[in-house]
């Protein structure tokens, strides 16, 4: 049968599964738009900014395992989807960007909302394609939206110009793509993997990093037995925090410039680190020359450009971890490593972490605990970027996998609304919560909007401290206190919501912490609470920018007493 | 150790894979000698020579960058295999009758070919490896260039099939046979 091209995509996209798509319409995605109503399958979400569709897109993906979709017209709307694109390329989320375009007969000559978007996101996207040719449509949706998710996954990116979407051409969808070049090694080597098993169970002080690459291969289970038994205990990276529960004896936090003392201790002492989808970011290494001096490294990654590239490895083995991990299970012995697991023990004692502080103030960190025991530690955490992020990680404790959703490589201020939207739209039946700073809560506030128009029950924490905390701490700690640029203005947050039709709430006593937490979660619908934190607060532990991941900087011994 | 590798690629005929390469070897802050593209005897492919200058290490970091492009089918580093490395000049000198038949012999010596002759000037080619063509252009500058043209190296790997050959028996094709599983259930702890 003769179909246009937009119902070509969006037939296309039902078949491989699409439910939803964050958009933002514009004057070539009008044959688009009009089309849309007619496929109730797909569900529109109108955003209010296209970074927010991206951010939306990129969370969702995270948080339900399937690809995202983001539309946005061309132009401005192309180059507003650059952050979210970039975003999800460096957190490898797969996402399908689409972008309207300018008529083919207008391409190249500066027309009314015409940028060359596909040149622009060469650097951050798998695969994209601008679609001359309305005979190509199908099988380019097929490709981008098969290589986004194989393999490594990351975004893709399909440049429609208007006319190809009123074409109309014979509709079949392909079953079977021929991209000869694509080529992603999903299965490990086999005597790699018996060189790491010989080194697995022999080691004396081995130590797990678990990375972002066990969310995205669902390989939990496999992790959970490889840790259990040769009893290794298990660090993850930032993007790995839920991987494995943080309640497990053998897991000891995760390491890096703010990650526990004793997972740095842990693997700077290591004499064998078992490193499992994961791509040693220096945020991650601390000072990279002495990383783990004394371990063996083995590198399971699906990408073998990530191997070598931080690092020297002793074990590469490239495949889709949860395949590899299945196949070194059947070759690990039964261990015990007493006298390593209690020295790892000693360390948590002495760095505790994870402790408060007992102040006559808003602790941050206080609200993040009192949310992690009002929700039992159910719920998906969504933050932004900077010092709020860092407590939300450190101060509620993960059980369940892809529960913590936040922007790691790019460290994108502002991820934090529009991914709690795209979060809840992928689990509406799970609690979220928004972590956001009031730094990056402005940057994207405008998808307030978005939450009311789509009755959205997210939970929204501003901590307003005052300043854009993080970039305050290094001012604090290695510019001797020289702030400038990082105070902040704030207007009224609870105003602002009221604004949006949003309930508010503003909190700046200790005792109204927990009742204001439990009032958002019994409201129906999006609620923001506006905490006012202290103002100075810095996130600990701190391994400065060039130092080994031993010399973390922790918490000046206080005159008051510490408190759990 | 810092020294010239030849990068020999076989890739897909789609808009944009010249811009990817290039852009991918860009962002590692390498400079790119030379690159060379041509058609090949299969349809809609064609073969590219790359000539950086960097560190080993650093070069193979590249080329794993560079076989993650989609349209990138294969790739390989052939600077230890001694391969067959030749580029074309056109070069244009002055020529007056009392210089020309000197023109001619450095011409001859160097195995080119004038191609054109004009009473003031002469357009020569030659073909060569790297080394033997700026000798040559060493040599004629005291004449006075009027305009040069190089192609950039092509090379081949010597003896029997090379990384990229294609085998009639096996020809090219999607090699992935598995796709992860999409919606597993998340296991309860």
């Amino acid at each position: 049968m003769m179909k246009t091209g937009a119902e070509i995509l969006c037939e296309s996209l039902i078949k491989e599964g699409v439910e939803v798509i964050f958009g933002f319409p514009g004057g070539v995605l009008l044959p688009l738009y009009d089309t849309l109503p007619r496929y109730p399958e797909l569900r529109h979400i109108l955003v209010r900014h296209e970074q927010g569709a991206a951010h939306a897109a990129d969370a969702y993906a995270r948080v339900t395992g399937k690809i995202g979709v983001c539309l946005a017209t061309s132009g401005p709307g192309a180059t507003n989807l650059v952050t979210g694109i970039a975003n999800a390329y460096l957190d490898c989320v797969p996402l399908l960007a689409i972008t309207g375009q300018v008529p083919t007969n207008f391409i190249g000559k500066d027309a009314f909302q015409e940028i060359d978007i596909t040149g622009i996101t060469i650097p951050i996207t798998k695969f994209n394609h601008l679609v001359t040719d309305i005979e190509d449509l199908a099988m380019l949706i097929k490709e981008a939206i098969y290589v986004a998710k194989t393999g490594k996954p990351g975004p893709v990116l399909l440049d429609i110009p208007r006319d190809v979407f009123q074409g109309k051409t014979e509709f079949v969808y392909p079953d079977k793509i021929d991209l000869p070049g694509f080529k992603p090694k999903l299965f490990g080597h086999p005597s790699q993997i018996k060189k790491a098993a010989d080194l697995i169970n022999t080691a004396e002080r081995p130590v797990i990093i678990a990375g972002h690459g066990v969310n995205i291969a669902t390989a939990y289970l496999e992790l959970k037995e490889l840790a259990e038994k040769s009893q290794v205990p298990v660090v993850t990276t930032f993007l790995g925090i839920g991987c494995f529960p943080e309640s497990h004896v053998l897991s000891y936090g995760w390491l890096g410039m703010h990650g526990m003392g004793y997972a740095n201790k842990a693997i700077h002492s290591s004499d064998l680190v078992i490193a499992i989808g994961m791509r040693f970011d220096d945020r991650a290494t601390g000072l990279v020359a002495s990383f783990a001096p004394n371990a063996q490294i083995i590198h399971i990654d699906v990408d073998p450009a990530e191997i070598g590239k931080n690092l020297p490895v002793d074990v590469p083995i490239v495949g889709d971890v949860k395949n590899v991990l299945q196949v070194l299970n059947k070759q690990i012995v039964k261990r015990e490593h007493i006298i390593w697991l209690s020295q790892l023990d000693e360390w948590r004692a002495m760095h505790p972490a994870t402790e408060i502080r007992d102040h006559e103030n808003v602790l941050p960190q206080y609200i993040i605990r009192q949310i992690h025991e009002a929700t039992r530690g159910d719920a998906i955490i969504v933050t932004g970027v900077g010092q709020a992020q860092m407590w939300a990680a450190q101060y509620f404790f993960y059980d369940k996998p892809n529960s913590f959703i936040s922007s790691g490589g790019l460290g994108t201020m502002g991820f934090e609304l529009p991914g709690a939207i795209g979060a809840k739209v992928g689990a509406p039946n799970e609690t979220v919560w928004c972590i956001a700073g009031d730094g990056g809560f402005q940057m994207t506030v405008q998808e307030l909007a978005t939450m009311v128009q789509e009755d959205l029950d997210i939970n929204i924490a501003v901590f307003n401290n005052g300043y854009l905390g993080m970039v305050r701490q290094w001012q604090e700690l290695i510019y001797n206190k020289r702030y400038f640029g990082t105070q902040l203005y704030n207007p009224d947050f609870v105003k602002i919501a009221e604004a949006y039709g949003i309930k508010g709430v503003r909190v700046s006593k200790k005792i109204d912490v927990r009742p204001a937490i439990e009032k958002s979660m019994a409201h129906k619908g999006p609620f923001l609470i506006e905490f006012v934190v202290e103002p100075e607060e810095n996130v600990y532990p701190f391994v400065p920018p060039g130092k080994m991941l031993v010399e973390f900087l922790e918490l000046p011994k206080p005159a008051t007493s510490l408190k759990k | 150790m810092i020294r010239k590798h030849i990068l020999i690629a076989l890739v897909q005929d789609r808009p944009g894979v010249l811009n990817r390469i290039a852009s991918t070897i860009r962002r590692r802050n390498f400079n790119i000698d030379s690159i060379a593209v041509g058609r090949i005897e299969v349809p809609h492919l064609s073969r590219m020579t790359i000539v950086v200058e960097g560190d080993d290490a650093k070069v193979e970091q590249v080329r794993k960058q560079l076989d993650k492009i989609i349209e990138v089918i294969r790739i390989s580093d052939i600077t230890n295999d001694n391969p067959v490395a030749r580029e074309m000049a056109m070069i244009k000198v002055k020529a007056s009758p009392s210089t020309r038949s000197e023109i001619i012999q450095i011409t001859d010596i160097f195995r080119g070919n004038i191609v054109d002759v004009s009473p003031d000037s002469l357009i020569i080619v030659v073909t060569g490896n790297q080394d033997k063509i700026d000798t040559m252009i060493e040599l004629l500058r005291g004449f006075g260039i009027r305009e040069l043209s190089r192609t950039g190296t092509i090379a081949l790997p010597r003896g029997g099939a090379g990384p990229l050959t294609i085998e009639e028996d096996k020809p090219l094709r999607h090699a992935v046979e598995h796709v992860p599983p999409e919606d597993e259930d998340l296991p309860n702890w």
